[in-house]
């Protein structure tokens, strides 16, 4: 035998044939292909070395890592409030949202009630942020599976809420705008009235993203019975937010366990049926609305007040009487460099990212530095469900794979 | 005291260390033989009936005899109910059985133990370092005896020159 490798198998094309002495011998084995660490479709750096036979996907094995940072051991050297502009760079297509996430966890930890103006105020912010995200997700992922076309259209509306951030606190991508105990600024007059107008002109673009997908024949073969994960192995791998609630499941902390101002508005969760990348696109397209409706009944009911609790040992002071009153710069002073001290204890408080569950698990001994931080990423949660939902499927499905996790790899790797 | 604590206490008659309840997180301690059949507890009693994995975590305790601490946080999702199963092991043997077999997601995350932590998953099925490199050998990054800068590793790099024009 010429072959000795295991996974050879060598056929003749066939050996019945008067001449197969002579006809040649075909030889199949399986293929191992990198796929990364430099690959467009792979949302950043990451390598998956794929086992193939023919075009099919056999196992697949994620190699994640390279962004790697070490954010967690960082933030047991900082102070609380220093790591707010770590969290930025976790998922850094939507810093508001690590941020809240993050905010939310030292409040509960400190047992911190902020106030009701700050709580509309973050979660209309979150939930700009939820829109932008969603927007980034369907053009990477139509990107990726070949429709040129929505990506420009979705990055067209996405530049409006960029600038609205960008006018909201000075930066576009990480904005570090949410503060333990409230947020930084108040929205201005200006900022109100663009949102509105926003919100008139952006549900007819909804449609609009809508059209090129849902008539479109290659979009609905790529995506229609692809990477399909049933609602049980879906909960066991601890999948959550879209990719979850495409397997038919509703699990959604706004709702499970509302928090800020999501108990007071009205809005439905979307539930897939298949399990599909088409459902959990669809769910993703649907929340674009109900964000919608959201920030609409925020704007609606949010009353003046402040927007920052007012606990000097804990919270900062606002930024103009730092440069003006000397005990505000006394107390921004040593909340920086001594930081406030926490209770000893330890909390796990998750909030629905636009990715999933984004949640924080903190340690306190006391004092002004956590003990440990871990960080429980959606995005590296769902990749420990890639080699499942990849198997049988198609190289060319891959990418789809990863786009439909909406996978950022600064938060995978953290 | 919380309810599934309660629960877990009347169910195990020794095994359980400690049950504390604290900002409304539940967590139960339980010493580290009795942690699979516990965790088997926790998985299949309809009463429980944790069917989701959270996160995997550890904490490095170096002063204590049993030096770290392994976290799995699970939720119901039928119960809506959110429990924090703890164990500890000592230095000398960090090793723990893997509840792999319960939660499909602990295998990743398992593995970020691990790799952070250098804590052994008994009968994991993939025990390999996850985020550090493959090569990596200056230890376990997220003790505390591991310095924030690292032990020296990167400066043996080799960097290129000024590339001469």
């Amino acid at each position: 035998m010429a072959f000795e490798d295991q996974r050879t198998t060598v056929y003749k094309i066939n050996p019945e044939h008067p001449e197969s002495e002579t006809l040649p011998t075909l030889r199949t084995e399986e293929l191992l292909l990198n796929m990364g660490p430099q690959h467009p479709s792979t949302h950043g750096v990451l390598k998956v070395i794929l086992e193939l036979e023919g075009e099919r996907l056999v196992k697949s094995t994620p190699v994640m890592g390279y962004l790697h940072r070490g954010v967690e051991k960082l933030a047991e050297d900082g102070t609380y409030h220093q790591f707010i502009p770590h969290t930025d760079r976790l998922d850094y297509v939507c810093a508001m949202y690590n941020n809240f996430a993050y905010c939310r966890a030292v409040e509960k930890l400190l047992n911190l009630q902020v106030p009701e103006r700050a709580e509309y105020l973050r979660t209309i912010v979150a939930e700009v942020q939820r829109i932008i995200g969603h927007q980034f997700w369907l053009s990477a992922q139509a990107l990726d599976i070949g429709a040129m076309t929505v990506f420009f259209y979705c990055f067209r509306d996405r530049e409006i809420l960029l600038d609205w951030f960008d006018e909201l606190c000075g930066a576009r991508l990480t904005t570090s705008w949410y503060r333990i105990g409230g947020v930084e600024r108040d929205l201005t007059s200006s900022l109100i009235d663009k949102l509105k107008q926003f919100l008139d002109y952006f549900p007819p673009k909804i449609d609009e993203y809508q059209v090129f997908l849902e008539r479109n024949r290659i979009w609905l073969g790529r995506t229609k019975g692809v990477a399909v994960i049933s609602a049980e192995d879906a909960v066991s791998f601890g999948l959550s937010g879209p990719v979850l609630r495409g397997s038919g499941v509703d699990y959604d902390l706004r709702k499970y366990e509302p928090y800020s101002a999501y108990p007071k508005c009205e809005f439905n969760v979307p539930v897939g049926k298949n399990g599909d990348t088409y459902d959990r696109y669809w769910i993703r397209v649907m929340e674009l609305y109900e964000s919608v409706k959201i920030i609409r009944q925020c704007l609606e009911q949010m009353q003046d007040g402040p927007i920052m609790a007012d606990v000097p040992s804990v919270t900062l002071p606002p930024k103009e009487r730092v440069f003006t009153n000397l005990e505000a710069m006394i107390q921004q002073f040593k909340l920086f460099s001594q930081g406030f001290d926490a209770p000893p204890g330890e909390i796990y408080c998750g909030t629905e990212a636009h990715k999933g569950e984004l949640g924080f698990y903190i340690v306190s001994t006391g004092g002004g530095k956590p003990y440990r931080l871990k960080i429980r990423a959606p995005s590296f949660v769902h990749m420990g469900a890639f080699d499942h939902m990849a198997r049988g499927y198609m190289i060319s499905d891959a990418c789809t794979i990863f786009g439909t996790y909406d996978i950022v790899m600064g938060e995978c790797d953290r | 005291m919380h309810p599934l604590l309660q629960r877990v206490q009347q169910t195990f008659s020794v095994g359980i260390t400690g049950l504390v309840e604290w900002r409304g997180d539940a967590a139960v301690t339980v010493s580290r033989d009795k942690l699979r059949e516990v965790a088997l507890f926790l998985r299949n009693d309809p009463g429980m009936d944790f069917d989701y994995i959270v996160h995997v975590s550890s904490v490095d305790w170096p002063d204590d005899e049993e030096r770290f601490e392994v976290v799995w946080e699970i939720y119901s999702i039928r119960k809506r109910h959110r429990l924090r199963l703890k164990t500890r092991v000592p230095e000398s043997d960090c090793v723990v059985d893997s509840l792999t077999d319960l939660w499909k997601g602990a295998d990743f995350m398992e593995r970020e133990v691990f790799d952070m932590m250098g804590i052994r998953f008994r009968n994991h099925p993939d025990l390999r370092r996850i985020l550090m490199p493959d090569d990596y050998a200056e230890g376990y990054p997220l003790r505390k005896d591991f310095p924030l800068r690292g032990k020296g590793w990167r400066d043996t790099f080799d960097f290129l020159d000024e590339v001469p024009r």
